[in-house]
């Protein structure tokens, strides 16, 4: 059994009196997807960003590669090998495709705080965006603004970016959404291919079961911010804990 | 050339020709217009470029409102005024205040982008105001060494003042005022050269990134906080230079030639008008709007007397109603350039 990457230690945040994720302790391993699933408002999301820090835990604690980072701001945890995709598509839109993930490339080589060289300079930054691109086929739109891409494409570009990032932990946040039946199947590609690398940790909040079925190695269930299934994709879709959960039942026994 | 420009092409064939226009006309400012007062609109033109330039930097390419703009260019000019006050006219005070200056601008910005820029941009921009108040509060009654309201008059190197005299160029006499106007020219097209640098640097990049999308930039792990910081105090210390040059230049400093309200709105003005976040908008920008206030009063006085014999008209343009169309033509060149005139010459929506 390999080293956890990412561990969480009754990770808990509370706005006012409501406990929006409630003492989740959680490890995930390289080479694993982990599927997390869970009615609206189960606190998937709050819990992608307690873990990649755009909100800070109550109580618990957050471990990456053996590091806490509990307390540190996001993009320091991007630093330590953290990388985020979001729910809605967040990118640079008045910058090109090209510069979006040469941003990634370049904050990846720490090379953010050279003021005296030409960012067109540093041609090796660029080469490596441009392979990134074309691993994701996005190589003709390389030169376009990102405003005047489709959803499909924005999509992808988020993907790219997140390749383009190297991350040790992958999460990504229904990074189907809003796409037609016939782009999403690109993106699953994608993910399938950055879990093929043995040293991914990917985790995935998605509600589309097909995509669970083909791509997680074990799913978690949150319900009301708490864990209350985790197991093997096919022994958790069938247990009446998931089954209650997203039928709405009150769940009599966890 | 395209290493000097730091690879940032003017994209468009009229902004090359009227920045080339505009580069000679202050080369050759001397020789081709010669008089005090036309000298003293290129030297005021090239200072007023670089201090909205430094602004472009903060607010055209990091996205960060601030009205304490005007502060830092004080700093550096009363820097120099101080120093040449009290080590006497050398160029050693001169270089010293100069220093002093842009340290003391430095600091002063870093303390303000630290406590300050983690809050939303509105509160920053509140911020800035209130010590920027504050700073001209205290400049005006510090008079024991700021002379207060009246300001200070600098005694400069004799080499730099119209007394001294070396010869003649082209039939033009070769004054102390002159060699001035090139330590100006010099300077100043040397500091925007430089932060033409700094917005095509890998830096540049991120601040662009920081403008558009801070939460992305954050995510993908570049510190928002710093590199604001960092943009703070180069857009501050720049412009503490720029006020060095103009005091040398004026042979004066007070409170309403550096530190006003007043200086502060042409900059934002000129910024908008010129296009942000482009650099050359604010060489475009202020060669136009310098231009426009020194002398669109004679401009209209020569309208008037020319439509005298036409009614109404000539009470319209009438000199004394100078502000009213310089107003008229911001509002104007607001609406139909929404993304300025460079924006609108390199055909960006």
């Amino acid at each position: 059994m390999p080293q956890p990457s990412l561990v969480t230690h009754d990770l808990t945040v509370r706005f006012g009196g409501h406990v929006a994720v409630d003492a989740v302790s959680c490890a995930f391993t390289p080479g694993e997807l982990t599927a997390i699933v869970g009615p609206n408002g189960a606190g998937k999301t709050t819990y992608f960003n307690l873990i990649s820090g755009q909100i800070r835990a109550t109580a618990g604690r957050v471990e990456l590669l053996g590091q806490d980072i509990t307390r540190l701001p996001v993009s320091a945890r991007t630093e330590a090998g953290l990388g985020r995709a979001f729910q809605l598509t967040n990118l640079f839109p008045r910058l090109t495709v090209l510069e979006n993930v040469r941003l990634v490339v370049q904050a990846r080589a720490r090379r953010g705080f050279n003021l005296w060289t030409m960012a067109q300079g540093h041609r090796d930054l660029i080469d490596q965006a441009e392979q990134v691109l074309e691993r994701v086929r996005l190589t003709h739109l390389a030169n376009q603004t990102v405003a005047a891409l489709s959803h499909g494409d924005q999509r992808k570009l988020e993907v790219a970016a997140m390749i383009a990032l190297k991350p040790r932990v992958f999460m990504f946040d229904e990074p189907t959404a809003g796409m037609s039946v016939e782009e999403a199947p690109v993106i699953l590609d994608l993910i399938a291919g950055i879990k093929a690398d043995a040293q991914a940790t990917v985790l995935l909040v998605e509600h589309k079961m097909d995509v669970i079925r083909s791509l997680a190695d074990r799913i978690i269930v949150l319900h009301n911010g708490a864990l209350v299934a985790d197991g093997p994709p096919a022994e958790v879709m069938a247990s009446d804990v998931v089954q209650e959960a997203y039928l709405g039942k009150e769940l009599t026994d966890v | 050339m395209m290493r000097l420009l730091s690879g940032d092409a003017p994209r468009s064939r009229v902004l090359a020709l009227l920045l080339a226009l505009i580069l000679l006309a202050l080369a050759f400012a001397p020789f081709l217009f010669p008089g005090s007062r036309s000298l003293e609109t290129a030297a005021r033109i090239c200072v007023v470029i670089v201090l909205v330039a430094s602004y472009d930097l903060l607010l055209g390419y990091g996205g960060i409102v601030s009205f304490a703009h005007t502060m830092f260019f004080g700093m550096g000019a009363y820097g120099v005024a101080i120093a040449a006050d009290r080590m006497g006219p050398g160029y050693d005070a001169l270089a010293l205040g100069a220093l002093a200056g842009l340290i003391a601008a430095g600091i002063v910005a870093l303390l303000v982008a630290l406590l300050s820029l983690r809050v939303r941009a509105i509160f920053f921009a509140m911020i800035t105001l209130a010590i920027a108040s504050a700073v001209a509060v205290l400049v005006s009654q510090l008079s024991a060494y700021t002379g207060g309201e009246d300001g200070m008059n600098l005694r400069i190197p004799r080499e730099l003042t119209p007394a001294f005299r070396m010869g003649e160029v082209f039939g033009l006499r070769i004054t102390g005022k002159i060699l001035n106007y090139y330590l100006v020219f010099t300077g100043c097209l040397a500091l925007f050269l430089v932060m033409l640098r700094i917005v095509n640097s890998p830096f540049g990049r991120v601040m662009l990134a920081i403008r558009e999308n801070a939460f992305r930039a954050e995510a993908i792990g570049y510190r928002v906080v710093v590199y604001r910081a960092v943009a703070t105090c180069l857009s501050a210390m720049i412009a503490a230079l720029a006020g060095s040059l103009f005091a040398i230049w004026l042979r004066y400093v007070g409170p309403s030639t550096t530190l006003g309200m007043e200086l502060m709105m042409d900059i934002l003005l000129i910024v908008v008008i010129g296009g942000m976040g482009t650099m050359y908008g604010a060489v475009v920008g202020t060669a136009i709007f310098v231009l426009a206030q020194n002398y669109l009063k004679e401009l209209m006085g020569g309208l008037s007397e020319a439509t005298s014999a036409l009614p109404l008209i000539p009470d319209l343009l009438s000199p004394d109603r100078w502000l009213l169309w310089l107003g008229v033509l911001f509002i104007l060149s607001v609406y139909f350039f929404p993304t300025g005139i460079v924006g609108r010459l390199r055909g960006t929506r």
